[in-house]
């Protein structure tokens, strides 16, 4: 019965958004305001329906209904109850699933949070927003239907893939989806300015909290995916450029980009059409990550089973969507008006220059990720592009971006002063170059790029420091005037520098982990010691130990630092019975922000057994700045101005009574 | 500046960059690509010694052998051709004989693989595409042989 409500629930969901497809944009044509309001009711009606269907997949999948096919696919009875819930999503079906639930919950806030909005522009966008959702709504149905039946039904399920049994996919997907369906609502507002051809500050003022906050949640997914993938993977990598990642890196990449440009049109009135463009070009990646990573022509532990009709589907949606909105601006994006004038040494100068190697990056990336299927189904000749042609690329590009980046906040709006923030710079212009020193003496002169690597980090945290220093006049001014400047500063540049700082830490992280990590790779008997960076590691032995749904083998190693012990190490290798499987849980052991990092390989009859060790230098600092940049954008998303409303659009002519 | 020459200005400088990355991506492209070869096309192409790629087919059954140091060697075979194949260090948890397996490193001049990178599959259930591709083409893929295997695992 319960899947049967879940499936009906989703149905009615379908039946709501098709009502909300069309109504709100005749009443924005005809100025009807109830049918303009009614989208408010339907968008909130259908976060009801599409959490209902979730809610009841996920009691199908807690009480372990083994008549629903999905269930006997990913679950099984004796999982802990936190795998069974996150099962609900770690497949393709469920996954699509949390998908329209997410895609609904930000219509619904739009309903409920966006009363300062124009009535039309409202109706607009949430009428786009319901596009998307049915477009989505009518896959699951058609092609993804998680509720359907099996009979007779088997008495066991055959559980989760166990590499998916982590606290990781607890958290991983929900926030990704957050960060990727997010991105929709810029996209709707796009639309909805292209459909009402009428454009304006405070547009930006709406869209960029929806934007940041998407932003905040696929930065916090990213780094979260990469730790996973870090700690459970058993080889120490924290990225692959994987299509996978690089689906997500994607969004990331022009999000990043649409923040940065909603700023100038919101501040100075410009760059308007390059903004509704980029809001497209963001949730279009967004569909592509998902086309990629849901229609099968990728393998990897993401894709899960397959069925090409679904990626014909998922096709069919990505060319309707892309197609019809970059149709669409390329009829309506002249009748936006053009805005303010800048010179190209201003801060909107060093924006579009952030905004021009931001989307440049990002489409080495897609050439990256999308040449290998083109010339596979064009030619059938398979290759892989890896880590080395994205270092080659992405590398150079993003890098001078980061050079650039202490610039942008200290120049000012209209017309900057190069020269002058150089002079401001000049303390962080010091330390990279310490830094370099320092790092190319401690490595013995080896090579030039990881110390290029650490200079260049340590000259953007301080270029961070430096830009709240001359806003508050640090050092310059009494220290009672530079508490009232640092409290009466805006949230929102606090928030800049916190996210610049966070970047460069995690710059810092990928140079100490990649370039000074060492590692060795050996087979080990019970007593014997391994030593790596001055840290002695002895094998204490292998213990067998029972598990909720695996058996488990426990290595215990005794770690010491020039004698002194500093703790122990557990690595361990997970039997799954249910899947014929074996897992690795590698032992972490922070040692600052480096780590030491052990994992187990196979064991022998003589009672040795083959480990990896890597010590990483700093590695810790990766993920930690991508919670520092979320972070940033927390304090940007708490400012004053998106908290008091957006101010009222620039005034309208006066309805011209009816003739 | 009037309008005109800022958008000069703009347009200019997006070209310019895009050209970098242009001039960037064909270069890593000649550089750093990895091609993938099933154990016939290396028996019958004559590749180069020393080029880097990556091949892929099933794990020969009785062909692997554990030396010391971690050392390890194995056949890989799409069921016409095979290629012996060297690497030191720990394979993946799901490498078995007679499961499909991916290894990337150079080839010798004797005809032997060194491999560098071993992967296997990520989960019990499916194959690496790459190796289904190649055991098609040899002939000895079976369609719905992953279908009946999950069938009599309920």
């Amino acid at each position: 019965m319960i899947p049967e409500l879940g499936h009906y629930a989703l149905v009615l969901a379908l039946a709501l958004g098709l009502v909300q497809s069309v109504a709100p944009v005749i009443g924005a044509r005809r100025g009807d305001a109830v049918l303009m309001r009614l989208a408010n009711s339907t968008a909130l009606m259908q976060f009801v329906f599409v959490a209902l269907s979730f809610l009841a997949l996920t009691i199908c999948y807690v009480t372990s209904d083994f008549s629903v096919r999905t269930v006997v696919e990913n679950s099984n009875s004796m999982m802990p109850v936190i795998y069974k819930i996150s099962s609900v999503w770690g497949n393709h079906e469920g996954s699509m699933l949390l998908w329209v639930l997410i895609l609904s919950l930000f219509g619904a806030a739009v309903a409920l949070f966006g009363g300062n909005l124009p009535a039309s522009l409202k109706a607009n966008a949430l009428a786009v927003q319901s596009w998307i959702a049915c477009a989505f709504y009518l896959f699951i149905l058609l092609t993804s239907n998680p509720f359907l039946r099996l009979f007779p039904a088997p008495a066991q399920g055959q559980s989760l893939n166990p590499i998916l049994q982590d606290p990781g996919l607890a958290v991983h997907p929900p926030l990704l989806y957050l960060g990727y369906v997010g991105f929709s609502m810029a996209f709707s507002f796009a639309i909805a300015a292209l459909i009402e051809g009428r454009i304006d500050a405070a547009w930006a003022r709406w869209v960029r909290p929806w934007t940041l906050a998407a932003w905040m949640c696929l930065t916090l997914g990213i780094a979260g995916g990469s730790y996973w993938a870090y700690y459970t993977l058993g080889w120490g990598g924290f990225w692959f450029w994987d299509p996978v990642e690089n689906a997500s890196l994607m969004p990331w990449l022009a999000g990043t980009a649409l923040l940065h440009t909603a700023v100038v049109m919101e501040k100075r009135n410009a760059l308007k059409i390059w903004t509704i463009l980029l809001a497209i070009l963001t949730f279009s990646l967004s569909l592509i990550g998902t086309f990629l990573v849901r229609s099968g022509v990728l393998t990897s532990v993401h894709s899960f089973a397959n069925d090409p009709r679904r990626g014909v589907f998922i096709l069919a949606i990505l060319v309707l969507f892309i197609g019809g909105s970059l149709t669409l601006f390329a009829w309506r994006a002249s009748v936006l008006k053009q805005g303010g004038l800048f010179a190209p040494i201003s801060r909107e100068g060093a924006l579009v220059f952030n905004n021009l190697f931001l989307t440049t990056s990002c489409l080495t990336v897609l050439v990256g990720t999308l040449y290998p299927l083109a010339l596979e189904s064009l030619t059938g000749t398979k290759i892989t592009v890896g880590g080395p042609f994205f270092n080659l690329t992405f590398g150079p590009l993003f890098l001078t971006l980061m050079f650039a980046m202490p610039f942008g906040p200290l120049l000012a709006w209209k017309r900057g002063d190069i020269l002058g923030a150089a002079q401001r710079l000049m303390a962080a212009f010091g330390v990279g170059l310490v830094a370099v020193g320092v790092a190319f003496a401690i490595e013995g002169g080896t090579s030039l790029l990881a110390p290029f690597g650490v200079g260049l980090a340590f000259y953007v945290m301080v270029g961070a420091l430096v830009d709240i220093a001359e806003r508050t006049g640090l050092l310059r001014m009494p220290l009672a005037t530079v508490r009232a400047r640092a409290a009466g500063m805006p949230r929102s540049a606090w928030g800049t520098a916190v996210a610049h700082f966070g970047i460069a830490m995690t710059l810092l992280g990928i140079v100490g982990a990649a370039a000074w990590g060492t590692e060795r790779i050996i087979e080990i008997k019970p007593s014997q010691t391994v030593s790596l960076s001055g840290y002695e590691l002895r094998y204490e032995g292998l213990k067998q130990m029972p598990g909720p749904n695996y058996t488990e083998e426990v290595g215990t190693f005794t770690v010491h630092k020039g004698g002194v012990p500093v703790g122990v190490m557990h690595p361990s290798k997970r039997s799954f019975a249910s899947r014929d499987m074996t897992t690795n849980e590698a032992a972490l052991m922070a040692r600052g922000p480096g780590q030491l990092y052990l994992s187990l390989g196979d064991s022998k009859p003589d009672g040795s057994i083959a480990i990896r060790l890597y010590y990483k230098p700093m590695v810790l600092l990766i993920w930690l700045g991508g919670v520092v940049m979320m972070l940033g954008g927390a304090l940007s998303l708490s400012d004053r101005r998106l908290r008091v409303g957006a101010p009222k659009p620039a005034a309208k002519p006066a309805l011209q009574p009816a003739e | 500046m009037t309008r005109k020459q800022r958008r000069l200005i703009l347009i200019g400088a997006s070209l310019g960059v895009l050209g970098i990355a242009l001039a960037l991506v064909l270069s890593a492209m000649s550089s750093s690509i990895v091609f993938f070869q099933s154990p016939t096309d290396v028996a019958t192409e004559h590749l180069a010694p020393g080029t880097r790629i990556r091949i892929g087919g099933l794990v020969k059954p009785g062909s692997v052998e554990r030396g010391a140091d971690l050392r390890i060697s194995f056949k890989v075979t799409d069921g016409k051709n095979d290629v012996p194949v060297h690497y030191q260090g720990i394979v993946p948890d799901l490498f078995r004989e007679g499961q499909g397996v991916v290894a990337e490193g150079k080839l010798e001049p004797g005809g032997m693989f060194t491999a560098d990178t071993v992967l296997a599959k990520h989960d019990e259930r499916y194959m690496p595409k790459e190796v289904v591709d190649a055991l098609k083409k040899s002939g000895r893929w079976q369609e719905g042989a992953e279908q009946a295997a999950k069938g009599a695992m309920r």
